[in-house]
């Protein structure tokens, strides 16, 4: 009896399940439509939330909002700087991107196609064409692979070359393109310095020949000298392949600011502020972008001696309770009754330059 | 005129390893004036961090060994003391403090905030347990801890990342000390919090006229706080001087190159190719010989040259530089 009470409802829940994703797939088709379809990437209101389950039971009793709510596009061959500090969102929004998870609430559209709600069977081909590289090089590489077979395993993956021989000159070719020496390939990662790995996860990403790169904190674990041989490298490739389009994610604000045409700042799952790279920086808007901006030390004597710094009070708030209406009204200094009650939307204020604040 | 409060002589550190035995710091001198801030920059593994725990006597033997210099602070010549003897415990956390970049590991987890700072008073100076818990409160709210009496009996875990460094940075300064390492001590933190903790840092040591040394790889830090820096490369100082010699007149090659890999807009970075030599079986010449754009023959046959005075309070080690050859 028991069974089929259980075997009725999950019956029940199935039905259901089907037809939200119906719904949603036909949601999907419409908008795709009408998506502009110049765009590498387009992202429309996504929202990801992560259940927070406790006691024996794993009941659910709470949410954390990674994202509330977040739209942007990504134009070819152009690099999107998304900046913030911890727990603001900006690794998961990366990760939603690529379908690691599985938005709750959203669209992304990516080369003209909906994949917010694609199952895992229908992501490959988007796959190739979408790769990642991440902040850890000695993380993310398997050490029991050699460093060809690294770079080659994508290639099968996803059956681009048919025989040994193509194999290893595609290889030999993605080796050398990231500035590493093909005779290397027989190597494993634990022989390669920080930089090298880094450029070797970059090497595996472009395997595929994708048209979007998304980089979360890729210099971040490296040194200042190899950071900058990154970043030229990033700059090299996208000189090469017109069409690659950058998510750059970092919290380093000059290093963003050295390599994006556009940059994105996020507090809290929300997007603050959206500028052009040269707007963003001589001219932020949002109190949170300026005091971001004023926090990093400038490598100068000269600037610093003069420089002026706005220092924020108090912590970051946890995405699990954020604050009513502006989550930054607590720590900013021009807040008022509005901020705490009413949310403010993402606005144009300067063609293109997007400011979510009630003052602007 | 301010005195002289820290002098490190040819301080030499090694550590055996599997491959052989690594030098980690190569003969570096340096000083420190009382509350002056002196900035330590290079690369991981440059040897900054091993150069601060040698001045400590903190370095675990074995596998580490100082095998060879002199550390005096106000007079007292510090390596004649032992690792652990009663005066070198004397010293660290009452006269030289040092802040770390993990305040989750340097701090017990079992222990509340408030214990743990007692503990450091009642060590040091001879105070009852109540007035040790009265200044451990006054510390904690002089770093903007909001109910610092409250907060004293919160455990480490019940504190923001943040927070925790605060109450660091309040634990070195209990006993005021006259010389505090900070050792990349805000680098784990988020921006806006990194500017608010090494502001309080710098207002507490302008306070107290404690002496500062900042150990980075972050030149903005050095380049806001900083009087005087010391560049290190492959376990040596190769370059030292005020921040604005440095920065207006860099001398030694690896000095250029780092502050030109910092992004500038409008500016293609120009990395420094190659990567940092092995520390074990040094070679003898100079260790950024490979590396180095502007070697001539004889950097190749001569050995490396000992950091010299230029002009002002700027030295370098170049060779090259230095009009030698």
């Amino acid at each position: 009896m028991v069974t089929m009470i259980n075997a009725e409802t999950n019956a029940e829940a199935n039905a259901e399940t089907n037809a939200e994703a119906n719904a949603e797939k036909n949601a999907e088709t419409n908008i795709e439509t009408n998506a502009e379809k110049e765009n590498v990437l387009d992202v429309v209101d996504l929202k990801m939330r992560f259940p927070v389950r406790r006691g024996l039971l794993r009941r659910m009793v709470a949410e954390v909002k990674a994202i509330d709510g977040v739209s942007f596009s990504i134009k070819p061959g152009e690099t999107l700087g998304l900046v913030g500090e911890s727990g603001c969102g900006k690794t998961t929004l990366g990760r939603c991107i690529i379908r690691l998870y599985k938005p709750t609430e959203g669209l992304i559209m990516f080369e003209g196609q909906a994949i917010s709600q694609r199952g895992k069977s229908e992501l490959g081909r988007f796959r190739r064409r979408m790769s990642m590289v991440f902040q850890d090089p000695y993380g993310s590489l398997n050490p029991r692979m050699s460093s060809g077979d690294i770079v080659r395993e994508p290639l099968e993956i996803h059956k681009l070359v048919d025989n040994r021989k193509e194999y290893k000159e595609r290889v030999a070719e993605l080796f050398t393109m990231v500035g590493l020496s093909p005779d290397m390939m027989d190597r494993y990662p634990h022989e390669f310095s920080g930089g090298q790995r880094q450029r070797l996860s970059v090497a595996r990403a472009l395997a595929g020949d994708p048209s979007l790169l998304i980089c979360d904190e890729p210099i971040s674990a490296l040194d200042v000298s190899m950071q900058a041989q990154v970043l030229n490298l990033f700059g090299e490739l996208q000189a090469r392949k017109k069409n690659l389009s950058y998510l750059f994610i970092s919290h380093d604000l000059l290093a963003v600011q050295y390599i994006s045409q556009r940059v994105a700042v996020m507090y809290l799952g929300r997007i603050v502020e959206l500028a052009s790279s040269a707007d963003l920086y001589s001219g932020a808007s949002h109190p949170y972008s300026k005091a971001l901006l004023s926090a990093q030390p400038r490598p100068d004597p000269f600037i610093e001696e003069t420089r002026d710094r706005i220092i924020l009070e108090g912590d970051v708030p946890t995405p699990l309770n954020p604050p009513a209406g502006c989550s930054f009204h607590p720590r900013c200094a021009y807040s008022t009754a509005r901020c705490e009650k009413e949310t403010p939307e993402l606005r144009d204020v300067a063609s293109g330059h997007f400011v979510a604040c009630h003052r602007v | 005129m301010s005195n002289r409060l820290l002098t490190v002589e040819g301080l030499t550190t090694e550590f055996r390893t599997e491959r052989g035995v690594a030098r980690a710091v190569n003969k570096v001198s340096y000083n420190v004036d009382e509350g002056e801030i002196v900035g330590i920059v290079g690369e991981s593994g440059c040897g900054k961090s091993v150069t601060q725990l040698s001045v400590m006597q903190l370095i675990p033997n074995p596998p580490g060994r100082i095998i060879a210099g002199k550390v005096w602070l106000d007079g007292a010549d510090l390596l004649k003391y032992k690792r652990d003897s009663r005066e070198m415990r004397g010293v660290r956390g009452a006269r030289m403090a040092m802040v770390f970049q993990e305040p989750m590991t340097s701090l017990n987890p079992a222990m509340t905030i408030g214990r743990q700072m007692s503990e450091v008073m009642t060590e040091h100076l001879k105070i009852s347990k109540k007035e040790a818990r009265e200044r451990s409160i006054d510390m904690l709210a002089q770093v903007n801890i909001p109910d610092p009496g409250k907060r004293a009996d919160d455990y480490p875990h019940q504190m923001s990342g943040g927070m925790r460094q605060r109450v660091m940075i309040a634990m070195a300064m209990l006993c005021r000390p006259q010389l505090i390492i900070a050792d990349e001590a805000t680098t784990a933190l988020d921006a806006t919090i990194q500017a608010q903790l090494l502001e309080l840092l710098y207002s507490v040591v302008e306070k107290y006229r404690t002496a500062l040394v900042m150990v980075t790889h972050n030149l903005g830090i050095v380049a806001r706080y900083a009087n005087r820096i010391n560049v290190m490369y492959a376990g040596g100082i190769i370059e030292s001087g005020t921040v604005k010699e440095i920065w207006s007149k860099p001398m030694h090659p690896y000095t250029q190159g780092l502050l030109r890999c910092v992004p500038r807009l409008g500016e293609k970075l120009r990395p420094i190719r190659g990567m940092p030599p092995s520390l074990i079986n040094r070679p003898g010449t100079c260790p950024f010989l490979a590396r180095c754009g502007e070697r001539r023959e004889n950097c190749y046959r001569e050995p490396a040259t000992e950091l010299t005075h230029v002009e002002g309070q700027h030295s370098t080690a170049c060779a090259a530089r230095l009009g030698r050859w």
